[in-house]
């Protein structure tokens, strides 16, 4: 697959460093957990009782009115491979990929949309938007469950509000969760105190996962973890207002970085991109380090030549699903690593071209 | 954050756990997590905020309903899963566990959300009556207002919207 090509099918919306504060929040997700009265829940339902919550939603997709083309994929058509390449663009869980039966996804056109069928519950309507643009996908979220609702009888309780499979999502069964790069409050070591405060506050934070056991390049991922006694937009206003607060704080690091050690954090960046265009052997820790100090230059002024939404797509192409379907086949670890240099040092090499 | 297990690497699992009223911060590497069982990230061998959950569920059964209905024997009529499933798994089977674990569930829910009932979206068709029967709560107590207050024209008022409400929801359940 030649390079333009494979980026074109690896980029999804939510990676094109659109909506406020793109330079620190990569993205904002609203997912919405929905059941239908009357059916169990996915891990106890019988085949044909998840085969019938499937043909319940493909009956709705050809029916109802959506304002978006959506297109329903189910897991047993996809290779192993495929349903990798979903999960690292985080369009379907890992759950969803491995152990659910008549499991299916839809997505939309832009893949800012996308629902899964028989995870944990029957529905889980999820919306990815680029940037801080939580209100945007708790609207789009709405909006497609209302249409869904209008077709469904939905397990709901006036005490208990939305039912779900797993207690921890009852109510509102709204998760919304927002992708922040933190480079300057991890380098000043200010992150530990700043993460135990939010957890203070109800939301959860978690490190995004790479390959193997390391956080990925100050990635946070940061979400509401209560979701029964607040109503959706508490949830989402608690959730922007923290966020908020997070990017003033990683603004004002940033602002202290460049006054107190201006020449050590400009030489730490070239390094990095030097080493990037470079390096023959990149194991996936170092290059998402690697990448968050080149992101962190481009947003700093430092590095010009780069397109920030690079380093998303690159964030996202590193990783072997998509190593493995740029090469077209298996690869052992020591062959990715060597994959993933040359697919970061072509990739840059492209950006100077333009 | 340094992970609790080994000391060494950086703790990249960061969870809260709360048993018997008692709130534990686990800050671990993905190898310690593993090696505890507790979670992995994503992974189909061992996470699962499930088992999280079984030692939230394992609480003692609320005095007040007796030997009679020992929670033990709880059991959910329409998908068959016992009450000790349930905290064994963390996981309702079907919407129903709700209404027959429903006397266990109220210091659940305080543990993992502060808070016992729903104040969020109400859907459109299957939320209908609930919609219906919020709004007459809110008339029954205007009319108690304004017969204390002596307005009867308005009292009159209320009454007959009350009535119509009534006469909607008791068809909505024909
Ligand atoms: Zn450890
Ligand atoms: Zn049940």
């Amino acid at each position: 697959m030649d390079l333009q090509k494979f980026i074109n099918n690896a980029v999804s919306n939510w990676m094109s460093g659109e909506g406020e504060a793109s330079d620190i929040v990569i993205s904002s997700r609203i997912r919405l957990a929905r059941n239908i009265k009357s059916l169990p829940f996915p891990f106890l339902a019988t085949d044909s009782q998840a085969e019938e919550v499937l043909q319940k939603i493909e009956h709705i997709l050809k029916s109802a009115k959506f304002d978006e083309k959506l297109e329903l994929i189910k897991m047993e058509e996809l290779t192993p491979l495929e349903k990798r390449v979903l999960v690292e663009k985080h369009l379907i869980s890992p759950n969803l990929a491995s152990e659910s039966r008549k499991g299916a996804v839809i997505l939309s056109d832009d893949e800012s949309i996308s629902i899964m069928i028989n995870e944990e519950d029957h529905l889980r309507i999820q919306c990815l938007f680029p940037g801080l643009q939580l209100k945007e996908a708790k609207k789009l979220s709405d909006k497609i469950d209302d249409i869904f609702e209008e077709h469904l009888n939905y397990a709901f309780d006036e005490q208990r509000g939305f039912l779900t499979c797993c207690p921890t999502n009852a109510g509102t069964g709204l998760r919304a969760s927002v992708m922040m790069h933190l480079p300057a409050l991890v380098i000043t070591q200010q992150i530990n105190r700043i993460l135990s405060a939010i957890n203070q506050v109800g939301l959860v934070v978690r490190g995004l996962y790479g390959e193997g056991s390391e956080a990925m390049g100050n990635l946070f991922q940061i979400s509401n973890q209560i979701t029964l006694g607040q109503s959706e937009d508490e949830i989402v206003d608690n959730l922007y207002s923290v966020v908020k607060q997070i990017i003033e704080h990683e603004r004002q690091a940033r602002k202290n970085l460049m006054e107190n050690s201006g020449l050590h954090i400009r030489d730490r960046i070239f390094r990095s991109y030097g080493i990037l265009s470079y390096a023959r052997v990149m194991e996936s820790k170092e290059a998402s380090q690697r990448l968050s100090d080149v992101r962190l230059g481009i947003d700093l002024g430092m590095i010009k030549n780069v397109s920030p939404t690079v380093l998303n797509e690159l964030m996202i192409m590193i990783q072997p699903g998509f190593l493995q379907q740029y090469a077209g086949g298996i690869l052992s670890p020591e062959q990715r690593d060597e994959r993933r240099a040359k697919l970061i040092r072509e990739r840059l090499q492209m950006e100077n071209m333009n | 954050m340094i992970c609790q297990g080994c000391g060494q690497k950086p703790a990249t699992l960061h969870f809260t756990k709360i048993l018997n009223g008692q709130k534990t911060e686990f800050h671990l590497c993905e190898n310690c997590a593993r090696e505890k069982g507790e979670l992995l990230p994503g992974g189909s061998n061992g996470f699962s905020i499930h088992n999280l959950l079984s030692g939230l569920l394992n609480f003692e059964p609320n005095p007040s309903y007796g030997e009679a209905t020992s929670y033990h024997q709880l059991q959910c009529k329409t998908c068959g899963l016992t009450y000790s499933q349930f905290t064994k798994g963390g996981r309702f089977g079907c919407s129903d566990c709700y209404s027959y674990f429903k006397h266990q569930l109220d210091p659940l829910f305080r543990r993992i959300h502060g808070n016992t009932s729903h104040s969020g979206k109400v859907p459109a068709r299957s939320g209908g009556a609930i919609k219906l029967k919020r709004e007459l709560e809110k008339l029954k107590q205007e009319l108690q207002q304004s017969i204390a207050r002596e307005e009867f024209e308005r009292a009159a008022q209320l009454r007959d919207r009350i009535r119509d409400l009534e006469k909607n929801i008791s068809q909505d359940h024909l």
